[in-house]
């Protein structure tokens, strides 16, 4: 091969692939070559590293809030202290000092009385009087319950609350640390797996406080918004991919939908403010208020996979299909469509991922209320998942920082959940078969 | 002896119209002063042309020179592209198809098209062919169905290798096959006319000498024009060969007179290979 | 017809085209080479030139089968289209026209090795020479009409066929005539009647090539195109 001469050339002999001059060269792009793959590896492994301080970050913090420190007691519920007749009327305070008495022996004064009461959550007469309420049979005699301990507690029991710290810089007092850990002695304390966070509802105490009302609220939010954006887009997608005419108008349009996909969110959430709620008198804080910002959101990206979708249809089935006859409709709904699908579906699901994640349009229209119950239907108040994140993030208590870890990594694993869907589709129905 | 030599007829006297003495048929398609613009560019200048029945009649030129343009509006398939204005005359059985009362989805019933690449439907071999008359409620019942897809495969030579498997999706048939699938799909609705666009340029020696063969055994219900690329395939199936250059009809006559004598000089350097 | 043709895009084929068409001219020398040759053997007896003769044949032959085999070799692998066609077409039925024609070559040579011993009077074969002459000249003019693809004169060549078959029937009757005089003659005049009747055939050959000649140019045969030809 390099004995040949080189067709073609003139007066100048061409330089030969062998020659020292091609060498290096070579030598150069080998160079260059590698510095490209080196700087991309680091480029990733810097991503992978900051992605990775993140999740580290997130988890450490969080996974503490999936166990919750639980105390066990004996709760006597004598019948001068409860009144099976009238549950309503007892102090049922009064019966949650008689468990912890019972338990670390009558303390003297009321000043006492209280900082005992605070080893375990505010809450605890509630969940006696509830345990009471299911099983009046009981009273006269008394009632074992496992209640959470309060967040300061907790603290000390995960290790967050330091015990060589001086006593004036911590929450718990020597003495209540020496009760706990009393209680502790006696088997009582234990940390079971923190289902309420999941079943709870928002409380102002952390203990007690769970996801319940915003998975449901972003449950209810996700349905309006899917139920409103996915036709209207599909639609609009279809009438701009295959029957608008391509003029000026169309073209304006298609700029406008890109646009809007770039748009900041909390504009949207101005609008929804201003549209949906004082102009149209939607609901505040409701998940329909919410869902109907979110799909005027989410619209532009299904709209614009949706149109990839139907572009990415080989024009060979449309011709195969007219030129059998088949009316525009036909060929739309009978081969266009069933073969965009999966990638309508997938772009559907991003698309619901980024209105699951998103927060700034759901602030604007008062989604970041505290509600205490689970919202029973798309009217009422409640918050949503990234908006539980948001409130619980500003809340002073200790217990809430690992809460609101914990419920990112529920928001996190939702996320992950959906894409994994969306994934799955693709895979399945893409098959050509 | 004047006859003879006047019989392949050139672009000197296009808009005449042209009658095949030697070819005895009816000419069920008739083109006059056919012209396509696509937006400001013009694809065709003024074709006229006469489509014989019963046989097979090949558009050959070189890329570009507006032959499956043409062939594209026997069916009106330019309507879906943007921008195309066809003006003149093709009469279907002596009606205007581009008249505004005539309904395009008959026309492409009863002119059917196979196209370059294989494009069975993503779906069953029964359900492809099925499709066609199910859209146009050529079937009554279940076995009458049953019936147009079975006797459609074996006119179109696939029953054999296919009988066995109708469920199985269409796009896994050999190259081939999907393309002879795709006749039998076309001839499932019982069309007047087919229409090829280059039906065998995907497909290798051995499938286009069988696809060959189907479309000689198919002449004798149905009129065919084919679009090739290949010149000697033209030789081989067609009966009529018409020449396209630069969005012209050059020349059409009888196959043996354009591969053996052809009259324009254009023609010549085309089919022998020669810069024109 | 256009009178002039592009070159090939592929010029290989070009190529062979005109290999193939030097091939027939080359081949057209030798035998008018191998006429000439034979009958000039003939008139003067000579036997060296007649023995040459009868060898030379063996090269005709073999360049018939180059030009069949190139023509084959072209077919198969480009299928040549339209004037090309016919040009390989023609080429195998010119090739074999003057194949046939140099076996009439040979013919006169063998007939002259047999007239060694009898002898011949001048006056029995000045109708001959001159038969001669004029076969030469239409074959001459036939290949000419080929190689230059020129169907005028390829029409001409086929009109003066008459002429070769008047001077043939005139011979005829001269050596018939001879042969009644004295029946001494009979062995010798059947000789020359017989290579009289090869160059009888020679000029249909050539007639044969000319209208291979007229047939590559214009596509059309000469036998249809009547009113090409002058009127008998």
């Amino acid at each position: 091969m390099t004995e040949s001469t080189i067709p073609g050339t003139g007066a100048a002999v061409a330089a030969r692939p062998s020659s020292q001059a091609a060498a290096a060269l070579r030598k150069r792009r080998y160079a260059a070559d590698t510095r490209l793959r080196v700087a991309g590896l680091t480029a990733i492994l810097a991503a992978v590293g900051m992605l990775g301080l993140l999740l580290w970050t997130i988890v450490s913090q969080g996974l503490p809030a999936f166990t919750q420190t639980h105390v066990r007691l004996d709760f006597p519920l004598s019948a001068e202290l409860v009144d099976p007749a009238d549950l309503e009327a007892t102090n049922w305070r009064a019966v949650v000092t008689g468990g912890l008495n019972a338990a670390l022996g009558e303390t003297a004064s009321p000043a006492q009385q209280r900082l005992l009461s605070q080893i375990i959550t505010n809450n605890a007469q509630f969940i006696v009087r509830d345990a009471v309420r299911a099983n009046p049979s009981l009273v006269g005699s008394s009632i074992t319950l496992s209640v959470p301990a309060a967040d300061p507690f907790d603290g000390l029991n995960k290790g967050q609350v330091l015990r060589d710290v001086p006593e004036a810089n911590r929450r718990v007092s020597d003495a209540q640390i020496a009760w706990f850990d009393q209680l502790s002695a006696q088997g009582r304390v234990t940390a079971p797996f923190n289902w309420g966070l999941f079943f709870n509802a928002d409380s102002r105490f952390p203990e007690m406080a769970g996801l319940a009302g915003a998975i449901t609220g972003s449950f209810y939010l996700l349905l309006v918004c899917f139920l409103i954006s996915f036709p209207v887009g599909i639609a609009s997608a279809i009438y701009l991919e295959e029957f608008a005419p391509k003029n000026r108008w169309t073209d304006l349009i298609e700029v406008n939908i890109n646009n809007l996909a770039a748009m900041p969110s909390i504009v949207y959430g101005l609008l929804g403010l201003a549209v949906f709620i004082q102009i149209f008198g939607a609901p505040r804080s409701a998940p329909l208020s919410g869902g109907l910002v979110l799909s005027l959101m989410v619209l532009p990206t299904i709209i614009i996979s949706t149109r990839a979708a139907l572009k990415a249809i080989p024009p060979s089935i449309r011709e195969a299909a007219l030129g059998m006859g088949a009316s525009k409709h036909q060929v739309v709904m009978q081969h266009v469509l069933p073969l965009a699908m999966p990638g309508i579906l997938t772009g559907t699901i991003i698309g619901m991922a980024q209105a699951l994640g998103e927060t700034a349009p759901l602030l604007l229209i008062g989604m970041n209320a505290f509600v205490t119950s689970p919202p029973g239907g798309i009217l009422d108040a409640s918050t949503s998942l990234p908006t539980q994140i948001f409130i619980w993030a500003d809340s002073p208590e200790r217990g809430f920082v690992s809460r609101t870890s914990a419920a990112i990594m529920v928001l996190l694993g939702f996320l992950l959940f959906m894409n994994a869907i969306a994934i799955y589709l693709r895979s399945k129905l893409e098959r050509r078969w | 002896m004047d006859a003879t030599l006047g019989m392949a007829k050139t672009t000197e006297t296009a808009g005449a119209p042209l009658i095949q003495s030697e070819i005895n048929h009816a000419t069920p398609v008739r083109a006059r002063d056919v012209v396509v613009h696509y937006g400001t560019k013009q694809a065709l200048f003024g074709v006229s042309i006469d489509i014989p029945e019963r046989s097979v009649t090949a558009f050959i030129g070189p890329s570009g020179c507006g032959k499956s343009t043409f062939l594209r509006c026997i069916n009106r398939m330019n309507d879906t592209i943007v921008g195309c204005k066809v003006t003149g005359k093709i009469e279907l059985e002596g009606a205007d198809i581009y008249d505004p009362s005539l309904d395009v989805v008959e026309l492409r019933a009863r002119v059917g098209m196979v196209f370059q690449k294989p494009n069975p439907f993503p779906k069953s071999i029964y359900d492809n062919v099925a499709y066609g008359p199910k859209i146009h409620g050529l079937a009554q019942s279940k076995s009458a169905l049953d019936e147009i897809v079975h006797s459609s495969l074996r006119k179109a030579g696939l029953w054999n290798e296919v009988k066995d498997r109708l469920n199985e999706p269409g796009t896994g048939l050999s190259g081939g096959q999907q393309q002879r699938l795709c006749i039998a799909r076309a001839i499932a609705v019982g069309p007047e006319v087919i229409l090829m666009d280059e039906p065998c340029s995907a497909l290798d020696p051995i499938a286009t000498a069988i696809v060959e063969e189907l479309i000689d055994e198919l002449r004798e219900n149905y009129t065919i024009v084919i679009v090739t690329h290949s010149m000697q395939q033209a030789a081989r199936v067609s009966q009529k060969t018409a020449f396209f250059h630069l969005g012209k009809l050059i020349e059409e006559g009888k196959t043996e007179d354009i591969f053996t004598n052809p009259k324009h000089k254009q023609t010549q350097d085309y089919i022998t290979g020669r810069i024109g | 017809m256009p009178a002039t043709l592009n070159e090939h895009i592929v010029t290989s084929y070009e190529d062979e085209l005109i290999d193939l068409n030097k091939s027939i001219s080359e081949m057209g020398g030798m035998v008018e080479q191998a006429i000439t040759e034979g009958a000039m053997a003939l008139l003067k007896l000579d036997h060296v030139q007649a023995q040459n003769v009868r060898t030379f044949d063996a090269q005709i032959d073999q360049m018939q089968q180059r030009i069949n085999d190139s023509v084959v070799s072209i077919i198969a692998r480009r299928q040549p289209m339209a004037a090309d066609l016919r040009m390989v077409v023609t080429a195998i039925q010119v090739a074999n026209d003057l194949e046939r024609t140099g076996d009439m070559a040979k013919q006169l040579a063998k007939r002259t090795l047999q007239l060694e011993n009898l002898g011949l009077a001048p006056k029995f074969y000045n109708g001959v020479k001159h038969m001669k002459d004029l076969v030469s000249r239409q074959l001459q003019a036939a290949l000419d009409a080929y190689l230059t693809r020129d169907s005028k004169a390829a029409v001409e060549v086929c009109n003066h066929d008459d002429e070769i078959d008047a001077i043939y029937n005139s011979l005829f009757r001269e050596l018939l005539t001879y042969m009644m005089e004295d029946p001494r003659n009979i062995t010798q005049c059947t000789h020359l009647l017989f290579c009289a009747k090869s160059l009888e055939r020679v000029g249909d050959h050539a007639t044969n090539i000319a209208e291979a000649a007229y047939y590559l140019e214009t596509g059309r045969h000469l036998g249809a195109d009547e009113q090409q030809r002058a009127p008998r």
